[in-house]
């Protein structure tokens, strides 16, 4: 062997552990589960191929493929525009030359180092309806506080709400971009006069137009995929209130090892996934700026 | 400036503007700090209210409107607690697996992320973009077929499902550590390769010892992401010695949940405290590692 190709071989050699993962655990499996999606398969028979049949079932004669689906949007159209709303309000506040200003980020950030079960824990408790908390800072505004988690009108709102508490890794990244806005830019719009508003609007925001870009897909691809909630804290209930679609998924694949349909379903939420991250790439040429000109 | 090459001094009428302009940001920044202080506290009362929960005798857990300080405090929910369950093999089977599992992310990402960042082969830039995809990957489509797979393996009920993944390599990490790898001059390479080092040694003795913060960065994650992790262990763990500390907690919910908040809470704050021990510990890294994330697009 030539050293030249003694490089390359050793090139592969590096990257071997990835390239076996990327087959064995990524690319093989994909296919493996579009596979398993044609089929009916309960792990114990071997599958037998049904060609579309899981995915007529799903589409015309399964109610709960329907309302998972719904309220999967519901609550990535409810969390979505929280998330980014807050994070970015949050990161441009602690962006200012204000006292305490380290400690007031580790503050906002804390809670996205909790971990995700206790998490979810600590806010069954806050949204416990006699006692809890939230209820008791409503009660301080003299409104009753509804049942949360177990209304069927509230359980979702009540997820929604609450992810407010992990908006840390956004507002990082925000604060991260904000930090990258060159400081001449203000310094020109301020003694030409700019109020800020006017220098928020001209100046920071199509800055930072490319990270809000990227925290707009990671946020949307993350509440499509929101599950940990819905399971430990309300089980999907009530009355599917709060089933999602990976929740649902999960259902179907590990508690009543629907492998076929389960995978069925895992490969409608990848495909709506691709073609909402698609569109909002598309759409994003007109609004996202990237200094460099470059592509994303 | 331009202002003073015109006039020679600096006209009365913008130094009372930038006077106002000096009051006014003052101003601003303090309503700023108001605002940006309470918003705060809203973050920070969970926290408080968990713990003053895991204190209070049993009698003051549901009474209306809340009391904040719990009198006599009561430790002992933090030892029923964690009796009720066996927490303390939960804790040892959370360690066994975060700390394996660490050894693979550090290990096996700095060998691939080397690969990608200095050697040359066919291939490897196609194939960055497609392991920079794969990160977009939902984890759902490929999860039921890796079920399956470690199933026939006879790896249900055991640590290996958890474990060794993290041996075949992660997007992230790899990503982190190659953009690190490319800011380390060449020169010292050569220079290495002339004294007759290869690949690995170059590797082990050149790039590593100086890539300390993005190694620390990728164990942090690692260590949380693994702490932390719950699907897995919700598929793939069914007996009770062999449960991690989030299908620990999630069980002593379903079990007790709705009648011993105070020890439920105490739980729950011991399963946090290490996440938030490593937190403070390493912060620097740990919010390089985020900004890293944006960084990708």
């Amino acid at each position: 062997m030539n050293s030249r190709t003694m490089r390359r071989f050793q090139g592969y050699l590096f990257i071997s552990p990835w390239l076996i993962g990327l087959v064995g655990l990524t690319l093989g499996p994909m296919l493996l589960s579009l596979y398993y999606s044609f089929n009916e398969y309960d792990l114990f028979q071997p599958a037998k191929f049904i060609g579309l049949g899981n995915y007529n079932t799903m589409f015309f004669n399964d109610r709960l493929f329907w309302i998972s689906m719904r309220n999967t949007a519901i609550y990535t159209m409810g969390r979505v525009p929280i998330v980014m709303g807050s994070s970015l309000v949050v990161a441009l506040l602690l962006n200012q030359p204000i006292p305490f200003r380290n400690f007031l980020r580790t503050a906002y950030y804390l809670p996205s180092v909790v971990p995700a079960v206790a998490m979810y824990i600590i806010w069954v408790w806050l949204f416990e309806p006699q006692v809890g908390l939230v209820n008791y800072f409503l009660s301080l505004l003299g409104i009753s506080g509804p049942l949360w988690l177990g209304s069927i009108k509230w359980a979702m709102p009540a997820l929604i709400g609450m992810s407010i508490w992990g908006i840390g890794g956004t507002m990082v990244i925000f604060l991260a971009g904000l930090q990258g806005v060159p400081e001449h830019l203000y310094e020109a719009a301020e003694l030409d006069g700019a109020s800020a508003m006017q220098r928020l609007l001209h100046i920071t925001l199509p800055m930072v137009s490319s990270v809000v870009f990227f925290n707009l897909i990671m946020t949307i691809i993350h509440s499509f995929q929101v599950f940990g909630q819905a399971y430990v804290m309300t089980s999907g209930g009530p009355a599917y209130a709060t089933l999602t679609i990976v929740l649902y998924i999960y259902e179907q694949a590990f508690n009543w090892f629907r492998m076929g349909y389960g995978s069925g379903l895992a490969w409608v939420l990848f495909a709506v996934l691709s073609a909402f991250t698609a569109f909002i790439f598309r759409s994003s040429t007109p609004w996202v700026y990237y200094e460099s000109g470059g592509r994303a | 400036m331009d202002i003073n090459h015109r006039n020679g001094t600096v006209p009365r009428r913008l130094v009372g503007r930038i006077k106002g302009m000096v009051f006014r940001s003052h101003l601003m920044h303090s309503m700023i700090f108001a605002v940006a202080l309470l918003g705060a506290l809203v973050f920070i009362i969970p926290f408080a209210w968990t713990v003053t929960t895991s204190l209070k005798p049993d009698a003051q857990v549901m009474i209306f409107p809340p009391k904040w300080i719990p009198s006599p405090i009561q430790w002992r929910n933090y030892y029923d607690a964690l009796v009720r369950l066996p927490f303390d093999r939960f804790f040892l089977n959370t360690a066994i697996v975060t700390l394996t599992s660490l050894v693979g992310d550090v290990i096996v990402n700095a060998v691939v992320a080397y690969g990608f960042a200095r050697m040359d082969f066919p291939g490897r830039e196609p194939l960055f973009y497609v392991l920079l995809a794969t990160m977009m990957l939902p984890s759902q489509v490929t999860m039921i077929p890796v079920f399956i797979i470690f199933r026939k393996l006879g790896w249900i009920d055991t640590f290996y499902p958890l474990i060794v993944p993290s041996y075949f390599g992660n997007a992230f990490y790899i990503f982190l550590l190659r953009q690190f790898f490319r800011t380390i001059p060449d020169d010292l390479e050569h220079a290495a390769r002339i004294d007759g080092a290869n690949q690995a040694r170059i590797l082990w003795s050149v790039i590593l010892p100086l890539s300390g913060p993005a190694i620390a960065t990728v164990a942090v994650f690692s260590f949380m992401f693994h702490w932390q992790d719950f699907f897995r262990p919700l598929i793939y763990i069914n007996s009770t010695h062999l449960r991690t500390i989030s299908l620990g907690l999630q069980l002593f919910k379903t079990g007790y949940g709705g009648t011993v908040y105070n020890q439920m809470m105490a739980a729950t704050v011991v399963c946090t405290l290490p996440s938030l021990i490593l937190f403070f510990a390493t912060q620097r890294y740990f919010i390089s590692g985020i900004v890293m994330t944006g960084m990708k697009n």
